[in-house]
């Protein structure tokens, strides 16, 4: 039995107030008033001088949506038109870019760390699934992390909900009624985009979700000591049907969580990005875990095999990531169509060191870092390899998100760096609280032999 | 000359195989080669064989496709006749990469994987009519053959062979 050290847990206490204070900090400095905006602006515009004009010209063409950075092209007109008498319209959008930030900031730490646990719930099906001989002795690790997707699960839905009904609509602007009002193309996907069916559905992800978790658990508990294959053959059971039901909820989940802060734009792959971003962030944890846990004597059954092994996912699966962000943006950039190009053309001008950052972050450094067979076994190497993806992977949901939130005003600031505090602390929380529930390795598996024997 | 004598021992069985090969290394008796009909997994370790560099070799080929593939594109579209074609923006390399990266991802794995091929071939000198090295026919379909060479303890190294399960032992003379 895993017992939670007491210097983890205050360290995990530590990271969870530190993060509350800050994204306390973070709502509270953002609410400038428009007058503070406008102040803000004409500073700005006497630092920058002449540079200011092209700027904010390229900062309109990109969108004048109320709240947004989506541009339309109906709205992108419009605002050629209009450039020269910006001044307030101007000051109003800046200033809901700044009272979004907060919102944004802790809306992409709550996702980020949401997603490793549906990532590694996704994984740990497969391997059921799958009948893997190789990872049995990790189960109980996944099944540790995998803890944390119901709160975490609820606690994105509760900030996109909120966002809509406490905030002024600082994620979905498709939640504002006024803006729906005067904006054909969210009209038309309003049957989808509706605060009700919004709430019902991921009501219905994060359900089917956690049943799963919770069976799939439960039958792993009971099979330490049944005296049959019962419980093993219900778990696989109910993995095969889970797959299933996780590619479709995970793809409605993408369109619906991430892809409707843009509700100008779409595209067909996103659900499969995602969900490679998931999974590479899941696996990774994995790893972490493992080694952590191995480090501290409690996985004697996990050798540098299994490590080799989870290594080789974390290597694949980010060429698997990059396989998807390029066919995505190749696609897009190649066909240059105005209505979806504008996507990465806000990333372009805006956020060019994260959105190309992260190719480096998520790819380059990986790839090198991981193809030699010998590095995959040794655990510093996949550690410091882990944490980069990590970081990586956090800033590939940042450039989802933050783009169409607060546009040009995003910084790495005390209002993200504390809301990956506060969800970092969570998550160490409830993980390795749940890993204390059960014994780390899973008795009765009938592959846990071949998994304690596995030798690559 | 004495060092031209060999032992062939032939077994029947990879695991007999096996525990052969660990107890005449332990004896400190040279291997010379060993042949079996397929490949028996850990007999390279039990032999003391060096481990295989030809994923380097292939990482490096892969370096010279990409580098051939950058080279070429680079040349034919940017420098040489650096044409408006569908409104791509053909001033510099990078700002029309992405349309390249098919190519450039295409020849870094051909140039890896046909590379390597042959330098497996080279080293492993195979080639079409190339006479066969087989000592005895049966090793391709269900007999193990270790050879051993002789230094005039020919005795010692049957009694030895014959401990570890041979089924038949040939002394060899490879000098014609």
């Amino acid at each position: 039995m895993y017992t939670f050290s007491n210097k983890l847990k205050t360290f995990s206490i530590a990271l969870i107030v530190l993060g509350v204070l800050g994204v306390g900090y973070g709502f509270m400095t953002s609410h400038k008033s428009l007058e503070d905006v406008k102040e803000m602006l004409a500073e700005e515009a006497s630092h920058h001088g002449g540079e200011h004009e092209t700027t904010t010209k390229a900062h309109v063409v990109a969108g004048v949506e109320d709240h947004s950075n989506n541009a339309h092209e109906e709205n992108a007109h419009g605002a050629l038109a209009d450039v020269d008498h910006h001044g307030d319209e101007h000051a109003e959008h800046v200033m809901h870019q700044i009272h979004n930030r907060p919102w944004a900031a802790l809306y992409v730490a709550a996702f980020f760390f949401m997603m490793i646990a549906l990532g590694v719930l996704a994984f740990y099906a497969i391997q059921i699934a799958s009948q893997a001989g190789w990872s049995p002795v990790l189960f109980r690790v996944m099944e540790g992390i995998t803890a944390y997707l119901l709160p975490g699960a609820v606690i994105v839905l509760l900030i996109a909900i909120a966002s809509g009904t406490i905030g002024h609509y600082n994620l979905f602007i498709w939640m504002d009624p006024e803006v729906v009002a005067h904006d054909k193309l969210i009209q038309g996907k309003s049957g989808w985009l509706s605060l009700t069916w919004f709430s019902v559905r991921g009501i219905i992800f994060i359900l089917g979700w956690w049943l799963y978790r919770h069976f799939s658990r439960k039958f792993s508990i009971a099979q330490d000591t049944a005296e049959d294959k019962s419980n093993f053959k219900k778990s696989f059971r109910i993995s095969a049907a889970f797959l299933v039901f996780f590619i479709y909820t995970e793809s409605i989940m993408s369109w619906d969580w991430i892809m409707s802060v843009d509700p100008h734009w779409f595209s067909t792959l996103f659900g499969w990005y995602v969900f490679a971003s998931m999974f590479v962030s899941g696996i990774t944890v994995i790893a972490l875990i493992s080694i952590y846990l191995k480090s501290r004597g409690y996985l004697e059954f996990v050798n540098e095999n299994h490590l080799h092994d989870v290594a080789k996912f974390m290597f694949a699966m980010s060429i698997f990531w990059t396989y998807l962000w390029f066919s995505q943006f190749m696609l897009i950039w190649y066909s240059n169509i105005p209505e979806e190009v504008t996507y990465f053309v806000t990333r372009f001008e805006d956020y060019k060191l994260p959105f190309l950052g992260m190719v480096v972050l998520n790819f380059v450094f990986p790839i090198l870092m991981l193809m030699n067979a010998d590095y995959k076994r040794i655990p510093w190497f996949v550690v410091m390899t882990g944490l980069v993806i990590l970081f990586g992977h956090y800033i590939d949901i940042f450039n989802m998100i933050m783009p169409a939130t607060v546009g040009d005003r995003w910084f790495i600031g005390i209002p993200e760096i504390s809301s990956i505090l506060l969800f970092a602390g969570l998550f160490i929380f409830i993980v390795f609280t749940a890993l204390t529930k059960a014994p780390l390795l899973v008795k009765g598996y009938p592959f846990r032999k071949e998994s304690e024997e596995f030798h690559y | 000359m004495e060092a031209s004598k060999v032992i062939h021992a032939i077994y029947t069985d990879d695991d007999v195989l096996m525990s052969a090969v660990k107890k005449v290394k332990a004896e400190r008796h040279h291997i010379e080669e060993i042949y079996t009909p397929f490949p028996v997994h850990g007999l390279d370790k039990a032999m003391g064989l060096a481990p295989t560099r030809i994923a380097i070799t292939a990482f490096l080929y892969g370096l010279v496709g990409l580098t051939v593939a950058i080279v070429m594109m680079n040349f034919i579209m940017i420098e040489d006749w650096p044409q408006d074609i569908g409104g791509k923006p053909s001033f510099s390399y990078l700002e029309n990469m992405p349309a390249f990266v098919p190519i450039m991802f295409e020849l870094t794995v051909f140039f890896a994987a046909h590379l390597m091929v042959i330098t497996f071939y080279l080293r492993s000198r195979m080639w079409p009519f190339k006479k066969a090295e087989n000592p005895d026919p049966r090793t391709t379909d269900d007999h193990f053959l270790m050879e051993v060479t002789v230094h005039g303890n020919e005795n010692e190294l049957q009694r030895l062979l014959a401990e570890t399960g041979a089924v038949e032992i040939n002394l060899v003379d490879k000098a014609h």
